[in-house]
């Protein structure tokens, strides 16, 4: 059979040049697990969870690696494959401090996360990544314990004392996306692998802390982390996945105009992720995007109005402030006419308040004299 | 822009003047970076050499202000060795003879002084960039913020329309704008000469459509007073009462003792904010809002794409959405405007009254955002403009421009030139990334940019404090000794208070934009 399509377990796909066995069964739908893939980068191999069994090969090929073929004959689901991946599962939760599953007790994550939490009276020194963690959902899937093998000494303390990120090396797999996303997305090119064998490391140049190194902190590589390994400082334990609903939103910095998941728990944002996929950005943001959230929520926010009394602001109820607003303006109008008003709107604020403010000015006041800073 | 961020990384070729994108767009700047990954050339003229230039084939190392020097020195080269695209000048553009008969007098020899650029350099970047076509000119505030502002973006737009790179993926003019929304706020008419859509105040038809959808008589046909003016008004009492919604200008515009004297003369001030700032010391009225996240409604970025913005957490206390406010103000002067939500504003209102919106509605943008224009509910929106060299009026205009010098130039008492802008970590003033947990452990302090050389040459140490003067103010701030910086300039942003840039910036503006010239003014640095 050489006509142009690959057979995926036993159906047959067509495919465009280039595309590997891991896009062609992604677009039939098929899934294949993978952690050290990241869409859009070149693929390392570094995990060989995306095993699948190629008729003919002598090995299991990895499937995010290895070019469609026309006649290739896949099985993404064999055995053997079933074998190896629980294989590679069971080394990867031994490599680390993966101490998240408990042999029979299912494979509901917050089950299994009240079982434990109360086993241990409390929560905070669990997983932060408990729930949403990518080698946690498929030992569960493959029925790996993180038994088998005895668990391997953390070489490296975790690092603490970076703003914003933490980086907690006894849960690194070495799957490498981070640094992936930080060289080939974002292009930062402030992390790279370090030392060699058990001494392996996610390293910032010269192996300094991110906040001493090329990092500027964009947050990339926590998004594309599958582990606890690199962690949102501002989030850890504010939140679980099973707590919080997702509200995609603007960001409200430059004018890119990045596409965010807001992570909301009970009304108070936790974390901010991109968009995967979301135009303009792609799933990618910035410091500011992904960390400048929480001034909302700042104890100096403005709560009521305020009217200046000799010299002083002090509180006034809306309709006190909109009557004095409206009375002073008629009353000015009346004197110098309506152009001795005049108003800047605001660059940051949404569409539709610009759009009622110069409404007001135009139709209601009967001034153009409305403008912004449209020029810095 | 006239194109779009998604045409970034599939680009060949780029030119990026007046613009430090790693740091003020940095998402932007990553599809860029991919893009050289992937072979493409990237020249970037700018006086300092920030992260893009390790990017760069090619850095035009240009004197602070001399854009339109280097510009028509490029299209001279262009024209002379017959490197341009000779078929869309004559189908799609007017003007090319005056053009070329002008700038055949800015050859790279006569304009090397004046950009500080030697004559070959500039004759390979001019050959380097009409190597590949299309390519990609990007610019922001560094060719904006400057006297002769306006005449910067149309020599850029001259070089483009030369080259032939308008109206084609992977081409034009794209301005990155500098605030998530400053878009959108001149899609939506917060202009003094337009209506939302762009449509003229001066214009009787669209005056007589918007009498009839707002239930109005006699809207004002003169356009209004742009925003320094106003300003200028509140000292001779012309602007009796200013409301300012959501601006900071007692820290953002430049002159600050300047604008602080225009703000405390104002009879009545209403600030609308989310914070107190330095602007509301002087409001006589302070109406709180909501922000960011606690309104539903619609952001435009540069690429013209209009995304949703939702509702995730309560304002605090009474604050109340923006619009809300504006409605209650024309309820009390006997206007009742039905829309009540932000959609409603914008499918009700927006879109319906402006053929650029028409197209755009709530339920289709529930997931990525349109681009205008986007005329109507079928169409899929507008990824880049002048498809097929079809611009608005018709034919492309080459408009002729000269080399103006700033307002004010480096002289014996103020040697040194101040350039301003963004840094990474903080937005404007601070009053948002200053209260954000992380981002002041990053960047907690501002910074006097030096060249080693100034500080050789001045005796100043790393890290220490420096004081800077202009003719209008002085600052106490750290230098930051760093090769980023060209001999002759220092460089600081307006994110801290104290060590403000605009203490020292001149408020000398463009005479048609009005934008002022924070990108130079004269300052001397002493040690203390
Ligand atoms: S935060 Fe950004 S720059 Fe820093 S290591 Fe991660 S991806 Fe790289
Ligand atoms: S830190 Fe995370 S993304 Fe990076 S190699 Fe380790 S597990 Fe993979
Ligand atoms: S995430 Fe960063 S790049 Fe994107 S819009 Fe926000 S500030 Fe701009
Ligand atoms: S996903 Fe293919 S080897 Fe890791």
């Amino acid at each position: 059979m050489s006509d142009g399509t690959i057979s995926i377990n036993g159906k047959a796909y067509p495919f465009k040049p280039d595309q590997t066995i891991l896009e062609v069964a992604t677009e039939a739908g098929i899934s294949i697990p993978t952690l050290c893939h990241l869409k859009g980068t070149t693929p390392t191999g570094a995990c060989r969870l995306c095993v699948v069994e190629v008729k003919g090969a002598r090995n299991l090929l990895t499937s995010c690696s290895t070019p469609a073929a026309s006649g290739m004959e896949v099985n993404t689901d064999s055995p053997a494959v079933t074998q190896s991946r629980k294989m590679t599962l069971e080394l990867l939760l031994s490599s680390g401090n993966h101490d998240c599953l408990n042999e029979g007790s299912g494979t509901d994550t917050k089950v299994l996360f009240d079982a434990r939490a109360e086993i241990d009276g409390h929560s905070d020194h669990l997983c932060p990544s408990w729930g949403e963690c990518k080698l946690q959902e498929y030992a569960l899937a493959y029925g790996a314990t993180g038994t088998k093998y005895p668990r391997a000494k953390p070489a490296y303390p975790p690092e603490v004392n970076n703003p914003l990120i933490i980086r907690d090396f006894s849960r690194c797999i070495l799957c490498g996306r981070c640094v992936q996303a930080c060289n080939e997305v974002q292009v930062n090119e402030a992390i790279s692998y370090g030392y060699r064998g058990s001494e392996s490391k996610i390293v910032a140049l010269g192996d300094l802390p991110l906040f001493q190194s090329a990092c500027v902190f964009c947050g990339e590589c926590v998004q594309a982390c599958p582990t606890g390994a690199l962690v949102d400082k501002k989030s850890k334990g504010k939140w679980r996945p099973w707590d919080v609903e997702t509200i995609r939103t603007t960001c409200p910095y430059c004018g890119v105009g990045c596409q965010q998941s807001l992570h909301v728990k009970d009304g108070r944002i936790v974390k901010v992720t991109g968009v995967e996929e979301g135009l303009p950005n792609k799933g990618r943001l910035c410091v500011k995007g992904r960390f400048g959230y929480d001034f909302i929520y700042s104890d100096e926010r403005l709560t009521t109005p305020l009217i200046r009394e000799n010299g002083e602001l002090r509180e006034a109820s809306w309709d006190e402030a909109l009557d004095l607003v409206a009375d002073k303006l008629k009353e000015i109008i009346g004197e110098s006419g309506p152009d001795a008003l005049a108003g800047v709107s605001c660059a940051r604020s949404i569409n539709e308040d610009s759009y009622q403010m110069q409404k007001l000015f135009r139709g209601v006041f009967k001034t153009n004299n409305i403008d912004h800073c449209a020029r810095t | 822009m006239t194109n779009s961020f998604g045409e970034f990384d599939r680009a060949k070729m780029f030119f990026v003047i007046g613009s430090n994108m790693t740091e003020a767009h940095p998402v932007a700047s990553t599809f860029l970076k991919n893009a050289v990954k992937n072979g493409a050339k990237l020249i970037v003229a700018d006086p300092r050499k920030h992260k893009l230039v390790n990017y760069a084939d090619l850095h035009l190392r240009l004197k602070v202000g001399s854009d339109i020097a280097l510009l028509n020195a490029l299209m001279n080269v262009i024209i002379e060795e017959k490197l341009f695209d000779p078929a869309f000048v004559s189908e799609n553009t007017e003007g090319f003879e005056a053009l070329s008969e002008e700038v055949s007098r800015a050859t790279p020899e006569a304009m090397a002084p004046i950009c500080g650029i030697d004559a070959e350099t500039i004759r390979e970047a001019a050959r380097m960039l009409a190597s590949v076509s299309p390519a990609m000119l990007c610019y922001t505030l560094g060719i904006t913020e400057h006297t002769c502002g306006k005449n910067n973006v149309m020599t850029v737009a001259n070089l483009q329309m030369l080259l032939g790179n308008m109206g084609v993926e992977c081409g034009g003019v794209n301005p990155l704008r500098g605030q998530n929304n400053v878009q959108g706020a001149c899609d939506m008419g917060a202009l003094p000469g337009i209506f939302h859509g762009y449509q003229k105040v001066g214009d009787p038809a669209a005056r007589k459509k918007f009498e009839e959808a707002w239930g109005v008589t006699d809207l004002p046909e003169k356009p209004g007073l742009m925003m320094p003016e106003m300003m200028e008004g509140l000292e001779d009492k012309k602007v009796r009462a200013f409301w300012i919604f959501g601006e900071n200008l007692a820290n953002t515009e430049p002159d600050i003792h300047k604008v602080e004297h225009e703000l405390a003369s104002a009879e009545f001030l209403i600030c609308q904010d989310i914070f107190l700032n330095e602007t509301t010391k002087f409001a006589h009225v302070v109406l709180p809002a909501a922000a960011w996240s606690e309104n539903d409604g619609t952001f435009t970025n540069s690429e013209r794409r209009v995304s949703r913005v939702r509702t995730a957490s309560t304002p605090p206390g009474v604050a109340k959405p923006n619009w809300w406010i504006f409605k209650e103000i024309a309820k009390r002067f006997g206007h009742e405007w039905p829309a009540n939500s932000a959609q409603e504003i914008w499918d009700d209102e927006v879109a319906a009254l402006a053929p650029n919106f028409k197209g755009i509605t709530y339920d289709r943008i529930e997931n990525d955002g349109l681009q205008w224009p986007c005329p109507s509910t079928d169409h899929p929106g507008t990824v880049f403009l002048h498809k097929g060299g079809q611009f608005t009026h018709g034919k492309g205009v080459f408009n002729i421009t000269n080399w103006t010098p700033p307002a004010e130039i480096a002289d014996a008492e103020y040697p040194l030139v101040l350039s301003t802008g963004r840094r990474l970590y903080h937005y404007h003033t601070r009053t948002q990334t200053g209260r954000c947990e992380g981002l002041n452990d990053l960047l907690g302090e501002e910074t006097c940019d030096i060249s080693p050389t100034d500080a050789r040459r001045l005796g100043i140490q790393p890290q220490e404090t420096v004081r800077v003067s202009s003719r209008r103010g002085t600052v106490e701030v750290t230098a930051r000794i760093t090769p980023e910086i060209p001999e002759g300039m220092v460089w600081m942003a307006f994110h801290f208070r104290e060590t403000n840039a605009n203490w020292l910036t001149n408020a000398a503006y463009d005479p048609e934009t009005l934008t002022a010239e924070y990108k130079a003014c004269a300052v001397k640095v002493e040690k203390m």
